[in-house]
């Protein structure tokens, strides 16, 4: 899943300094399960809000309210009758869904209250790590299911580089150097002609904004 | 939330009572709880309020005098830190 962090305090205080109603909207997916910005996160934060503006003898009038996911137009209609009361709306979710958000309601300053950071897997509760950087080029059938892009501190696509040290990256002893686990993984699997192949190199699409379109789903110039 | 909300609704301190370390009949319930009240005396830093308005103690059930010992330091505790900031935003 997309996994979030909330901003530090005092930046969030700072961009919602000039207002006094201010409508918090979480995001009940991915933000959720990373425990950043679901239901109970959008109340704790609300709750810190409220009580530092009375703090400085400046109130804040807070609403709340969660929706299934913000990028997904059929869940933020529930907003469409919510949002006129409001100077602006602070948003909880991913990158993806606070742009969304900004998009349907022009008119509001749409605030993120969290920094996007990476596509990760839940190992633990509140412990999430980063497994994919979404290069477009994917090789994971190839490396026994390890991503050379994001585990290795070089993005190394073919083989391990002159500094892998005892299954330790050069750069610390506390990184594994991802090819050596890719090694073990395919020679667990009997597959290591595998790392004799050579990939072609990666083609970098994730450096502009991408689209897809699914084969079999009305295309946009059809649509009403 | 139990905590920050009543810290906004004007409590002057709140203090969360757990099982003695190791002996929690849920396991980790007490170091769990532990890891919850050191976010919030976080929280309340970041928000400008002292930390020390939400404490943790631990102690058995059967600990009469030591439950009465940590209710009085808890007392004396909040009256030194004065009283809550924003008791008077609370409605009654």
């Amino acid at each position: 899943m997309i996994v979030a962090e909330r901003k530090p305090f005092e930046e969030i205080k700072d961009m919602l300094k000039g207002y006094k109603k201010v409508l918090n909207v979480g995001c009940g997916t991915c933000v959720a399960v990373c425990l950043t910005g679901g239901e109970k996160e959008v109340e704790v934060l609300n709750a810190e809000l409220d009580m530092a503006r009375k703090l400085d003898e400046n109130p804040i009038e807070l609403g709340a309210i969660t929706i299934e996911r913000q990028c997904d137009r059929e869940y933020l209609e529930a907003l469409d009758d919510k949002v006129g009361d409001y100077e602006a709306l602070l948003s909880m979710a991913c990158g993806a869904g606070i742009q969304f958000l900004a998009e349907r309601f022009p008119s509001k300053p749409v605030l993120p209250a969290v920094d996007t950071t990476f596509i990760g897997v839940n190992q633990d509760v509140g412990w999430y790590e980063e497994r994919c950087r979404s290069c477009s080029s994917c090789v994971l059938g190839w490396t026994g299911g390890i991503c050379p892009v994001t585990m290795c501190a070089k993005g190394v696509y073919n083989g391990p580089c002159g500094g892998t040290d005892n299954g330790n990256c050069e750069i610390h002893q506390d990184q594994p150097c991802a090819w050596f686990k890719i090694y073990e993984r395919l020679a667990g699997q009997d597959r290591l002609d595998l790392i004799m192949e050579y990939q072609p190199i990666v083609a970098w699409k994730n450096q502009k904004p991408r689209t897809l379109m699914q084969p079999g789903y009305k295309k946009p110039e059809e649509a009403e | 939330m139990h905590l920050l909300r009543s810290i906004q609704k004007g409590a002057d301190g709140v203090y969360v009572v757990g099982c003695l370390e190791g002996t929690c009949h849920y396991n980790e319930g007490n170091l769990r709880a532990s890891e919850r009240v050191e976010h919030v005396r976080n929280l309340l830093e970041e928000i400008g309020l002292e930390s020390d308005r939400a404490r943790m103690y631990n102690l058995s059930s059967g600990e009469g005098p030591t439950f009465a010992a940590y209710a009085k330091e808890m007392t004396e505790n909040i009256r030194a830190l004065g009283p809550n900031p924003l008791k008077k935003w609370a409605k009654v």
